[in-house]
């Protein structure tokens, strides 16, 4: 409860600060909002409409005001209001997030355990340092590759679009999993090392000691003492991560052309569509305090300790 | 950091083979950046039209692009705008974190409240989404997009040096200091902030290496470098459209951010295990 109350004031900031944001276009708003065929009428009209003959305080208070009512405005391009937008799009990331996490999960984890119980060893050196390539490859120039082979070379995959999953389930797989094997690679890396540190710490813990002083098969002392514990840290990145994969799918959405959050948020930059551009900043901000809202929770009913404490 | 403490910290890195080979490849990516005008073998913006997309070959090492312009030196010239935005946007972030994270956790009160607040909001939006956000509202440029990043990394800097403040603070020597009658700038300048720099040189490896990737994914979409200045982000942009007929122009930039990143990660894995004895 402590921490929504404290989400409230955390977000009221970051409504300033995106709102901040439309006071950093070079010269004046209203010019720059009515592009550079605006005539004078337009400018009017705009700086009418968006209050900006106003105080920056009320301009301030009318657009939160409206944002609170779930009107983020128009688009300035396609004129269909931003909200319906943005409902639009959302699902499409969250299902290449969701992909790109299930494939993270299931490349980080055991190759995490895997490392911690060969700490040391050719595995935990050679698993490390695909951990730390899959956290430097940039991830646009991965799927550029990927598209390369898979679409261009081999032809098995196409190299762009998106099948929504009812129209096609087929078809949205095959459109889905490039994109989600890239964005899901980085993921993977960060997950192998937490699960690792992780393992480690609970491997050298007295309650698994005691276990393997009782004759407890390694692989039970494995995966069941200390696997168990090991993973609270790594569900509760898991929901840090996802919130991250949210944001992070702008250039992997651009590259294979999947009209998600990520796109709607360049072509809104594209299009100096400043309203779009403020909303998808705002709702990918709302989405990451939530997700780490997620993540404490997780963590307070994952481990009984924090809840014997309260 | 003293030179008895910087001496261990450098005996200690010499030790690590991976270290000592990312150390040479961030130094020979430096020595080529500063090197661009000698090293390159044509003019990195003069367009070929009788040169268009050829692979490479003796005269073109890497091919040439979509206008005829010689991959290899493109490259090579791309190395300062990657490296400068790499290195610049961290040191603004540095620069701006020291003073706030100071005057935050050593001042307290209202003020470290107002600062944290603001820190928290910042954090909660993805860094790629500010840096995005930034750029498109400042302008594409890639003065722009090393600003935007340098913002965007900020509320890292700054969380980072006003908890270290908070943790010195209750030091025996700083307690010590004020005892012997320093005023509280002369502790915060000479006894505290000394002391912040190892954890904010690690955080700025770690950064430099995210920084690299933020200006190459803002040029790859059209806010960092404008063309025709070469940047190995805005490289991968015009390669795009090049896959099939010309797969050199998209394999060599993105082989060089990979292994640049690498190498500055590695450091700064090794970095953080020489300065800090609890991540080891």
């Amino acid at each position: 409860m402590r921490r929504l109350v404290v989400l409230v004031p955390t977000l009221v900031i970051v409504s300033v600060l995106i709102f901040s944001l439309q006071k950093l276009l070079p010269g004046d708003a209203a010019t720059a909002l009515a592009g550079e065929e605006g005539d004078t009428a337009a400018v009017a009209a705009i700086r009418a409409k968006y209050h900006l003959d106003r105080p920056v305080t009320v301009q301030y208070a009318i657009w939160v005001g409206k944002i609170v009512r779930g009107d983020f405005g128009d688009s300035l391009r396609s004129r269909i209001p931003v909200a319906d937008l943005i409902v639009s799009k959302l699902p499409v990331t969250v299902e290449l997030a969701t992909c790109s996490m299930l494939i993270a999960l299931a490349l980080g984890v055991p190759a995490g355990v895997l490392s911690a119980t060969r700490q040391g060893r050719p595995l935990d050196v050679a698993a490390n340092f695909v951990a730390l390539s899959g956290l430097s490859v940039p991830h646009f120039w991965l799927g550029i590759m990927l598209i390369l082979l898979f679409a261009v070379q081999l032809g098995w995959l196409p190299a762009s679009g998106y099948v929504p999953p009812w129209d096609d389930w087929r078809r949205n797989l095959t459109t889905i999993l490039l994109p989600s094997i890239v964005l899901g690679t980085g993921v993977a890396g960060v997950m192998m090392r937490h699960a690792r540190s992780a393992m480690l710490q609970t491997l050298g813990a007295d309650y698994v000691r005691t276990a393997r002083a009782k004759s407890v098969p390694e692989r039970l002392v494995v995966l069941k003492h200390a696997l168990r514990n090991a993973l609270i840290p790594v569900i509760t990145l898991g929901a840090i991560e996802f919130g991250r994969l949210l944001s992070g799918a702008v250039l992997t959405e651009q590259i294979f052309a999947i009209p998600g959050f990520g796109k709607l948020l360049v072509d809104g930059v594209f299009n100096r569509d400043y309203a779009v551009v403020q909303a998808v900043v705002l709702v990918s901000a709302l989405c990451y305090l939530l997700l780490n809202l997620l993540a404490d929770i997780l963590y307070f009913v994952a481990d009984p300790r924090l809840r014997g404490s309260s | 950091m003293s030179d008895a403490r910087r001496y261990l910290t450098v005996k200690k890195l010499a030790r690590r083979p991976m270290v000592v080979a990312a150390a040479a490849v961030v130094g020979a990516f430096v020595l080529v950046a500063l090197a661009a005008p000698q090293l390159a073998p044509f003019d990195p913006v003069a367009p070929n039209l009788l040169a268009m997309r050829k692979p490479p070959s003796a005269v073109h090492r890497l091919g040439t692009d979509e206008v005829g312009r010689d991959v290899l030196s493109r490259l090579i010239w791309g190395a300062r705008a990657s490296l400068l935005a790499g290195v610049i946007p961290v040191s603004l972030a540095v620069a701006l974190s020291i003073p706030l994270g100071l005057l935050s956790g050593y001042a307290g009160g209202w003020l470290d409240g107002v600062i944290m607040r603001v820190t928290d909001a910042m954090l909660s939006i993805p860094f790629l989404i500010v840096a995005i956000a930034l750029a498109a509202f400042l302008g594409p440029s890639l003065t722009n997009a090393m600003l935007a990043i340098g913002i965007a990394a900020l509320p890292t800097f700054l969380r980072l040096a006003r908890g270290t403040v908070l943790a010195i603070k209750t030091e025996e020597y700083v307690e010590a200091a004020r005892a012997l009658g320093c005023s509280r700038p002369r502790v915060a300048g000479r006894h505290i902030l000394p002391n912040m720099l190892p954890p904010l040189l690690v955080q700025s490896s770690i950064t430099v290496a995210a920084a690299i990737i933020a200006e190459a994914s803002l040029s790859f979409l059209g806010l960092g470098q404008q063309p025709p200045a070469p940047s190995w982000g805005s490289m991968l942009n015009a390669a795009q459209r090049y896959l099939s007929q010309a797969p050199w122009m998209a394999l060599y930039p993105g082989l060089a951010i990979f292994c640049i990143v690498m190498a500055v990660n590695v450091l700064g894995d090794g970095l953080r295990d020489a300065l800090d004895p609890r991540q080891q």
